[in-house]
C-alpha cells in the first residue's frame, strides 16, 4: 500500500493533509505561498482553468464563468436545487438526472468541477513529497446520500485519484481529536461547514470509535448565513438608494457582479461579527457608495432560524442513540460556521456543556482524513472507526410503499438479503427500485437506482428464487448482487443511477480532464495581472464618476491618462507592463480614494478619518 | 477468515449460547474484538479476494451485532432461527391486534377514518392523544414483558416447553408491532412528530 493522503473537499475551502512518519501526527500541506486552505472555487477562462484564490478573485469579474460551492450540487438534480439556483451566477438547464452547469460556453458536471480542486491538491501533495500521489481518503458530510457519495468518488477518479475511502467529516474530526486529547466516553460532533450540517454521536473506547447515530442537513451552512445577510442588505440598499445618480431605479439583483461583491462583503461582515460587536460595511457600487453599520444582535436575529434548524437533527440523533443530552460526555465543534457565537450558544444550551474547539475548525477534518489514510496504509493499528449509514435503505414494493432493508444508523459495512421471484410465466427480467430515506412512500424518498436483473431462465411464475444481496460498503456506497438459487447462476444486473454519471461518462471525463488542462503558469499569471488591472480600472472609473469633482482638474486629467494607458496595455501580453501600469494607477488615485472614503464616512461618523476607522476594525 | 460468512448463526458469531439473556458489556467487547479482526480498514492492502472475504465477514458481523444488541430485535431474530426461516430481520411477525384491545382498536380506526374526511375538532384531538398515550404505555409494557419475564422463561425452559413459549413470544411481538402501526397512524392524524 503506497502513500495515501487525506483530503477535505469542502464547500468553501479544501485542503490536503498527511501523517508525518516521524512524529505520527497529521499535518496539512501548504502551497508555495504558505496557504493551507484552497478556496473551493474554479474559474473557466479562455486561457485555461483557474483554481483557488485566483479563481475567487476572478469571480467578481466574470461570475458566470466561475463556480463556487459546487459541493451543494454534488449528486443532485435540477429539481433539488432549482430554488437556490437564483442565488448562483451560473446557469443550469432543467434536465433529468444530475445537475449540469452552464459555464461560459461549456457544460460541466459537479464531479468535474470537484475533480479540478482535487487535482490541484494532488499536485500540491506531489510537490511536497517529490513523488506521485495516487491514493486519497476524501471526506464527505455524514448525511450525504449514496448519490452524493458516488459523485465524490467519481470526482476522485476524474482527478486521477484512487479513492481509498469516502470518510464522514464528523467522524474524521473525532479521529483527529482522538489522536490528541479526547478522553474515553460518548462524544457529540457538531459540524457546521460552508454548505452542510452534520451531527454524529460516537462512543470512544479502547481505540474504537463507534458511531452510534448520525443526522444532518446537506443544504445548511455558512452559505445560507451569508445569503440571509445578503438579502437583508439588498433590501436595505434598495430602500435607501432606490434611484441611482441618473435617477434610474436601482436593481442590483440583476447585476451579477454587484451581487457577488455583496455576497463576499456579507461573508466578510459575518466573519468580523464573530469577534466584534459591530462592524461597518462600505461597498462602492457603480453609481453610489453603500455604507451601513451592522451589530452582532442584528446579525443574530437573521441567523436564529438557521441555528434552530440544526437542533432538530441533534435531538433525533440523541434519540436514535438512545441517549439524553446528559449522556454526552464531550461536545466537539467542527467547521468554520461554528465560530459564530450564536451557534456555540445554541449548542451549549442543547447539550448543557461547554463545547470543545481546540483544534482548528477549518483543518480538523483534513487532519482526521490523514489519520484514516494512515490506518488504511497500515501505519496505525490501534485505532478503528466503525461508522454508520445515515439513511435507511429500502426497495419500492407494491403500491409505492418502501420496504426497509437496512435501517439508518446501521454500522457499515453491512448487508441484507432479500428473495425475489417472477409474477408472470416465462418472465426473464425483474426490476428493482432502490431508495434511501425515512419516508413511507418511495416517491417521498431519494431514488438511488433502478436495477434490472436479467437472464432468468424462463419458468412458471413464482418458481425462480432470486436472492438479491444489498451491500453497503465502508464508504457508505451500495453494491447489489443477485443469484438464482435453483441454478446458482449469478444474475446479470443493469444499474441505472437516478442521479449519477454512467461508467462511459466518467471514462470520457477522465480523458477530457487531460485536454482541459489547468492554465499553465505563464497563462495563469497573465490572467491574474489582467484580472487585477480590470478590478483596479473598474474601481477608478467608479471613483471618478462619484468623486471626480473632489480632486483638482490636473489630477483628474492625470488619472484619466494613466487609466487609458492601462486599458491599452491590458490588451497586450506584456505581463510586466500591465503590472507596473496597474501599480501606477493605484498610486495616482490614492488621494482620490482617500477623499471619497472620507466623504462616504462623514455621514454618521463625524470627523473620524477613514484611516483610523479601518485600523480599528 | 471466511468462517464468519454464512454457516454460523448470529449467536455463534459472538461465541454465545442461543439465549436471550446477553450481557451488553460482553457483547460489545466481543464486537470490538471481532471488528478489529474483520474490518476492511485493516485489510486495505490485502489481495482482492481476501478483501472481498473480509468485507463479507465484516458486513455479517455488523448485521449480527445489530440483531443482538437490541433486546427486542434479538427476540425477533431468535424466532426466525427457531422457525428456520431465512427472512430478513424485522419481518418475523405480521402485526396483529392483541385480543383484549380489539374493541378499542375498532373505535380508534373509526375515529381515524373520520379525521381523514375533515379537520379534527379539539375534543377529538384530545381523545386521540389520550388514546395514543395509552397505546404507547401498552406497547412499552409489551416490550418489558418480552425482554423480562418471557425472555427469562425462554432461557430457563426445557425442550418440551419451548414451542408454547415460542408462540407466546410471537404473539407478543405481533401485538407490539400492531400497536406501533396504530401509534404511527395516530401521530400522522394528529400531525405531531413526537418521537415515541
Amino acid at each position: 500500500m503506497g502513500r495515501i493522503v487525506g483530503i477535505d473537499l469542502g464547500t468553501t475551502n479544501s485542503l490536503v493533509a498527511y501523517v508525518d512518519e516521524r512524529t505520527g501526527l497529521p499535518e496539512a500541506i501548504a502551497d508555495a505561498e504558505g496557504h493551507r486552505l484552497l478556496p473551493s472555487v474554479v474559474a473557466f477562462t479562455p486561457q485555461g482553468i483557474l483554481v483557488g484564490e485566483a479563481a475567487r478573485r476572478y469571480l467578481v469579474r466574470r461570475p458566470e464563468a466561475t463556480v463556487y460551492s459546487v459541493k451543494r450540487f454534488m449528486g443532485r438534480s435540477y429539481e433539488d436545487v432549482k430554488e437556490e439556483l437564483r442565488y448562483f451566477p451560473f446557469a443550469v438547464r432543467p434536465a433529468d438526472g444530475i445537475v449540469r452547469l452552464q459555464v461560459g460556453d461549456r457544460e460541466v458536471t459537479p464531479p468535474e468541477v470537484s475533480a479540478v480542486i482535487l487535482k490541484t491538491l494532488k499536485e500540491r501533495a506531489e510537490g511536497h513529497f517529490g513523488e506521485p500521489v495516487e491514493k486519497a481518503v476524501i471526506t464527505v458530510p455524514a448525511y450525504f446520500n449514496d448519490s452524493q457519495r458516488q459523485a465524490t468518488r467519481d470526482a476522485g477518479r476524474i482527478a486521477g485519484l484512487e479513492v481509498a475511502r469516502i470518510l464522514n467529516e464528523p467522524t474524521a474530526a473525532s479521529l483527529a481529536y482522538g489522536l490528541h486529547r479526547l478522553r474515553e466516553g460518548v462524544i457529540a460532533v457538531y459540524d457546521l461547514g460552508g454548505g452542510t450540517f452534520d451531527i454524529s454521536i460516537l462512543r470512544v473506547k479502547g481505540g474504537i470509535f463507534e458511531v452510534l447515530a448520525t443526522n444532518g442537513n446537506t443544504h445548511l451552512g455558512g452559505d445560507d448565513f451569508d445569503r440571509v445577510l445578503m438579502l437583508w442588505l439588498l433590501e436595505d440598499i434598495q430602500a435607501r438608494h432606490h434611484r441611482d445618480l441618473a435617477c434610474r431605479p436601482v436593481d442590483l439583483a440583476r447585476d451579477n457582479e454587484a451581487m457577488q461583491e455583496l455576497r463576499l462583503a456579507a461573508e466578510a461582515a459575518k466573519i468580523r461579527l464573530s469577534s466584534e460587536e459591530r462592524t461597518t460595511l462600505i461597498l462602492p457600487f457603480e453609481d453610489f457608495i453603500y455604507r451601513r453599520e451592522i451589530t452582532r444582535a442584528e446579525l443574530e436575529r437573521l441567523l436564529e432560524p438557521l441555528a434552530q434548524k440544526t437542533l432538530g437533527p441533534c435531538r433525533q440523533a440523541l434519540a436514535d442513540a438512545g441517549l439524553g443530552p446528559d449522556g454526552i460526555d464531550d461536545v466537539v465543534l467542527v467547521g468554520g460556521s461554528t465560530r459564530v457565537p450564536l451557534v456555540r450558544q445554541r449548542v451549549q444550551q442543547l447539550f448543557g456543556k461547554t463545547p470543545h474547539s481546540q483544534l482548528n475548525a477549518d483543518e480538523v477534518v483534513a487532519l482526521g482524513a490523514a489519520v484514516q489514510a494512515h490506518i488504511l496504509a497500515g501505519g496505525i493499528s490501534d485505532m478503528l472507526l466503525l461508522d454508520v449509514t445515515p439513511l435507511s435503505l429500502g426497495i419500492e414494493t407494491l403500491g409505492g410503499i418502501v420496504s426497509v432493508l437496512i435501517p439508518r444508523n446501521t454500522t457499515i459495512p453491512t448487508s441484507a438479503r432479500e428473495m425475489f421471484t417472477t409474477s408472470a410465466d416465462g418472465q426473464t427480467v425483474v426490476d428493482l427500485h432502490v431508495v434511501q430515506g425515512e419516508r413511507e412512500l418511495a416517491r417521498d424518498c431519494r431514488s438511488l437506482a433502478r436495477f434490472e436483473l436479467r437472464g432468468i431462465d424462463p419458468m412458471p411464475a413464482g418458481m425462480p428464487k432470486i436472492e438479491v444481496t444489498f451491500l453497503i460498503d465502508a464508504d457508505g456506497i451500495l453494491k447489489v448482487t443477485a443469484r438464482e438459487l435453483r441454478t446458482g447462476k449469478v444474475a446479470a444486473i443493469d444499474v441505472t443511477p437516478t442521479y449519477g454519471l454512467t461508467e462511459g461518462e466518467i471514462e470520457r471525463m477522465v480523458e477530457d480532464s487531460f485536454q482541459y488542462a489547468e492554465a499553465d503558469v505563464e497563462a495563469r499569471m497573465l490572467i491574474e495581472v489582467r484580472n487585477e488591472a480590470d478590478t483596479v480600472m473598474t474601481h477608478v472609473r467608479r471613483a471618478l464618476k462619484q468623486g471626480g469633482h473632489l480632486v483638482t482638474e490636473a489630477e483628474g486629467a492625470h488619472i484619466t491618462a494613466v487609466l487609458e494607458e492601462l486599458a491599452r496595455v491590458r490588451e497586450t501580453d506584456e505581463r510586466e507592463l500591465i503590472r507596473s501600469k496597474t501599480v501606477e494607477l493605484n498610486r495616482v488615485t490614492e488621494r482620490l480614494a482617500q477623499v471619497l472614503m472620507d466623504a462616504a464616512l462623514q455621514g454618521a461618523l463625524g470627523t473620524r478619518r477613514a484611516a483610523e476607522l479601518m485600523e480599528s476594525e | 477468515m471466511g468462517a464468519l460468512a454464512t454457516i454460523m448463526d448470529y449467536f455463534e458469531v459472538f461465541g454465545l449460547p442461543r439465549r436471550l439473556g446477553i450481557d451488553a458489556q460482553t457483547l460489545q467487547r466481543r464486537f470490538y474484538e471481532l471488528s478489529r479482526r474483520y474490518h476492511p480498514d485493516f485489510h486495505a492492502g490485502a489481495p482482492r479476494e481476501e478483501q472481498a472475504r473480509t468485507l463479507e465477514a465484516s458486513a455479517r458481523l455488523n448485521a449480527a451485532y445489530r440483531a443482538l444488541r437490541d433486546p427486542i430485535a434479538r427476540i425477533e431474530y431468535l424466532v426466525q432461527l427457531e422457525e428456520g426461516r431465512q427472512t430478513r430481520e424485522g419481518a418475523t411477525v405480521k402485526p396483529q391486534a392483541p385480543a383484549e384491545l380489539l374493541a378499542e382498536m375498532f373505535e380508534i380506526q373509526e375515529a381515524l377514518d373520520e379525521t381523514r374526511a375533515g379537520d379534527l375538532a379539539e375534543t377529538a384531538r384530545e381523545t386521540l392523544r389520550a388514546q395514543r398515550e395509552r397505546l404507547m404505555a401498552r406497547r412499552r409494557e409489551e416490550g418489558v414483558r418480552l425482554t423480562g419475564p418471557l425472555a427469562a422463561a425462554w432461557d430457563a425452559a426445557g425442550p418440551g416447553e419451548r414451542s408454547a413459549l415460542l408462540e407466546e413470544l410471537k404473539r407478543a411481538l405481533a401485538a407490539r408491532a400492531y400497536l406501533q402501526t396504530v401509534i404511527d397512524d395516530l401521530a400522522q392524524a394528529l400531525g405531531d412528530d413526537e418521537a415515541p
